[in-house]
């Protein structure tokens, strides 16, 4: 299982391809879709390598993409619980 | 709200204009100048920079006066009421941050100690020749409020009328001094705390979630906030919102810039202030302001000696411009005399808001000295023989 | 699994999201300089009502405008001065100056040198793009030499500041320079700048895609990440005079100055103490003086 996921907000993509070029472990690419202005925002194509490290989320110039780490599933109820 | 007793200098004292006007602003709260040197205007800072200390408050002598016109903002914007003190060359420096001032509505006063200009011109000789300068000096359109003191004791009094405007109306204020009225040494009385009236911050008591930092609020002027409080409020000298956010549509630009006008022009009557004297039954009214106002007193003493009806207007807010009351003498008499330390600025005004119903008699002079008596009394005479 | 309403880009925060999309341009480096600052103060666990943001004019300074955070879109090279008011007269706040090389060491140049001389407790963060962005390209005083630009069409020739040397001279406590490769880098120097008193300086070189890097023939932004990749090298505490920039050189990268020595308030406080013992009266706390 990854050990952690992308998220990706769409609409805000400038797609410089910040995040695909710098994730250490290439996760991303620049999807072949346009958003409402016309880029191609990244897409996933190995979930399963994804570290949550979210250097994408600080190379992203707008605010448009973040890695999260997948918590153990006791953490997950734990987080369940708090919300 | 009385005022803060920390800053009341209470007592009668033998001073000049720049050192009452500096205890004028302590009396009103002023708890922050920057400053730039500035001949002659220092001598407000220097007595700010020896008394503050010892009230509870700073002062920053800043590398320019550009610097010093943004710092008092920015001091503003931190909780404090504060002004700054310059002259012409120096006034000319700060112009964009009172579009800024006016723009970000920031309640503060920019005292301006008039010398003869263009440029270094005379800078230690009077003239009151920033007038025009005052009210149109930043690009765009907007409102400020500006006064004349015509003596050290004005200098205390209405330096804190300057303040109080400031922080009702939210505008930066003009206090339009010159070299004599600066540095005219009289008896300057200053009253107990609890005599001096003084307009607190427009504070919003709003929650974080209902605030809107320039919400009209009904009157037209909008609660403050200060940083640090938590608001998380934004702040910009571009045309924004209601939200504080930049909007730049024709739109917004029109609800927002009349409103920075409509502010202070719906507030006239309250906001202009006069001297007037014998007006009702004079054929010639002599309008002036600031030093010019005490030689035109003198000429306007010796045409009545000579059985000849003078009134006497002065001037003591000038910005906004009392239209309604020039409007009024003129239906009334056969001519407005105004002389003033200037080539020609304050008679437009008379002479538009006169719209023809009497004549307008300019007395220029360019400054350097005062007016000769004679010289305006020769024009009253005139005026009413013609 | 979890889901993806539990997770939250850790910027988001400190944005002002109603204003997102952010008019900044495809590969500009702006956007990136402030995940860095958002992650420093997260890590610096800065009370963020006590921070002011303060900015100028330009495309940096329009941070102000996208930051959660009391914050102030000034006058053009006027911010340092406007930060200068607010933290004097509101000693507690924690106040940053955001904005550009432009804004700060050419029209703000004079502030910039005078607010390091008198060592007022503020964080310059000045992200440097090489280039007047927002008005279209026109050499800035950073420009390096032989770059072309809309005011130098033919290649510039005026020397650029250093700007860690110019600041270093000038007083500044703690000078850092990162590039906007360097995220984690540039977010732990603004954590450190945080811990420090005084004036801190750090910049930031930041791709400006549209107008430098394209008149220059140098790609767009990532081609331009990349080559921060390739020429930067990490040498702290090197003397600030070799770091200047060179058109396609190296870049210097890393905390140059890092020093004590009292600022601006201590400084004045201990002056009053000395001269007027007790007749001084310490600035009041800034408190509400409700209507």
């Amino acid at each position: 299982m990854a050990k952690g996921r992308v998220s990706i907000v769409v609409e805000r993509c400038k797609a410089c391809g910040f995040c695909v070029e710098f994730c250490p472990t290439h996760v991303l690419a620049l999807s072949s879709a346009f958003n409402s202005k016309g880029y191609h925002p990244p897409h996933v194509v190995h979930p399963e390598k994804c570290s949550g490290c979210d250097l994408c989320g600080m190379y992203c110039p707008d605010f448009a993409i973040y890695g999260t780490k997948v918590a153990e599933p006791k953490l997950v109820k734990a987080a369940g619980g708090e919300k | 709200m009385k005022a803060d007793p920390h800053g009341v200098l209470t007592g009668t004292h033998f001073i000049d204009g720049d050192h009452a006007c500096c205890e004028g602003a302590l009396a009103a709260g002023a708890r922050f100048a920057a400053g730039y040197p500035i001949t002659p205007s220092t001598e407000v800072v220097e007595r700010f920079a020896a008394r503050v200390p010892t009230v509870g408050g700073t002062f920053i002598q800043m590398e320019d006066e550009l610097a010093a016109s943004i710092t008092l903002q920015g001091a503003v914007w931190g909780g404090a009421k504060a002004f700054t003190v310059t002259s012409g060359p120096g006034f000319s420096l700060m112009m964009e941050h009172i579009g800024y001032a006016a723009m970000t509505e920031t309640p503060c006063v920019f005292v301006d100690v008039q010398r003869g200009g263009p440029s270094t011109g005379l800078p230690t000789l009077p003239a009151q020749a920033d007038m025009m300068q005052a009210r149109w000096g930043s690009h765009g359109d907007y409102e400020i409020i500006a006064l004349c003191p015509n003596s050290p004791q004005e200098c205390f009094d209405l330096t804190i009328k300057a303040f109080n405007l400031a922080e009702e109306f939210r505008v930066p204020v003009m206090f339009m001094m010159d070299e004599v009225v600066g540095h005219m040494t009289e008896k300057v009385v200053i009253p107990p705390a609890d005599q001096i009236e003084v307009v607190p911050r427009k504070h919003t008591r709003k929650s974080v979630e209902d605030y809107l930092p320039y919400g009209s609020n009904g009157d037209m002027v909008p609660e403050m906030a200060h940083a640090g409080e938590g608001y998380k409020f934004h702040v910009t000298g571009l045309t924004h919102d209601e939200r504080g956010y930049p909007n730049m549509t024709p739109q917004t630009q029109d609800k927002l810039v009349r409103r920075l006008q409509n502010k202070i022009r719906a507030a006239v009557d309250r906001i202009c202030l006069f001297e007037e004297d014998g007006i009702d039954s004079a054929d010639v009214v002599v309008v002036s302001y600031g030093i010019t106002s005490r030689v035109a007193q003198r000429a306007v003493q010796m045409a009545r000696e000579r059985g000849l009806k003078v009134g006497k207007l002065r001037l003591i807010t000038a910005w906004p411009f009392p239209d309604q009351k020039i409007a009024e003498i003129a239906s009334k008499v056969k001519a407005l005399v105004v002389p003033e330390l200037n080539l020609g600025q304050m008679v437009r005004e008379v002479e538009r808001a006169a719209q023809g119903k009497a004549k307008t008699i300019a007395l220029p002079h360019a400054g350097g000295g005062v007016h000769n008596p004679d010289q305006i009394l020769n024009a009253i005479v005139e005026a009413i023989r013609c | 699994m979890l889901n993806i309403d539990d997770t939250v880009n850790p910027v988001e925060p400190f944005l002002r999201s109603d204003r997102m999309p952010h008019i900044w341009c495809p590969g500009c480096g702006i956007g990136t300089t402030v995940n860095s600052f958002a992650r420093a103060l997260i890590d610096s666990k800065i009370d963020l009502e006590s921070l002011a943001l303060v900015s100028g004019i330009g495309c940096t300074g329009r941070v102000a405008g996208y930051v959660k955070l009391d914050s102030f879109h000034t006058t053009h090279g006027r911010a340092i001065p406007f930060a200068t008011g607010l933290k004097l007269a509101n000693p507690k706040l924690n106040v940053v100056v955001y904005s550009g090389d432009g804004d700060l060491s050419a029209i703000g140049g004079n502030h910039l040198i005078h607010a390091a001389r008198r060592n007022i407790d503020l964080k310059v963060i000045c992200v440097n793009n090489l280039i007047y962005a927002m008005t279209g390209g026109q050499t800035a005083p950073t420009t390096p030499g032989h770059a072309t630009t809309s005011t130098n069409p033919y290649g510039t020739f005026e020397p650029a500041f250093n700007l860690p040397h110019l600041v270093e001279a000038a007083g500044a406590v703690y000078v850092a320079r990162w590039t906007t490769f360097h995220v984690r880098q540039l977010a732990r120097s603004i954590s450190e700048a945080f811990q420090k008193k005084g004036f801190s300086f750090i910049e930031v070189i930041s791709p400006c895609p549209t107008l430098y890097q394209r008149r220059n023939k140098m790609g767009d932004g990532l081609d331009t990440m990349k080559y921060y990749k390739e020429k930067s090298k990490v040498k702290h505490g090197t003397p600030t005079s070799e770091v200047g920039l060179t058109l396609n050189g190296e870049i210097a990268v890393g905390k140059f100055v890092d020093r004590d020595r009292p600022d601006y308030q201590s400084m004045m406080r201990a002056q009053y103490v000395e001269s007027l013992g007790e007749r001084y009266i310490e600035e009041p706390e800034v408190e509400c003086v409700c209507g």
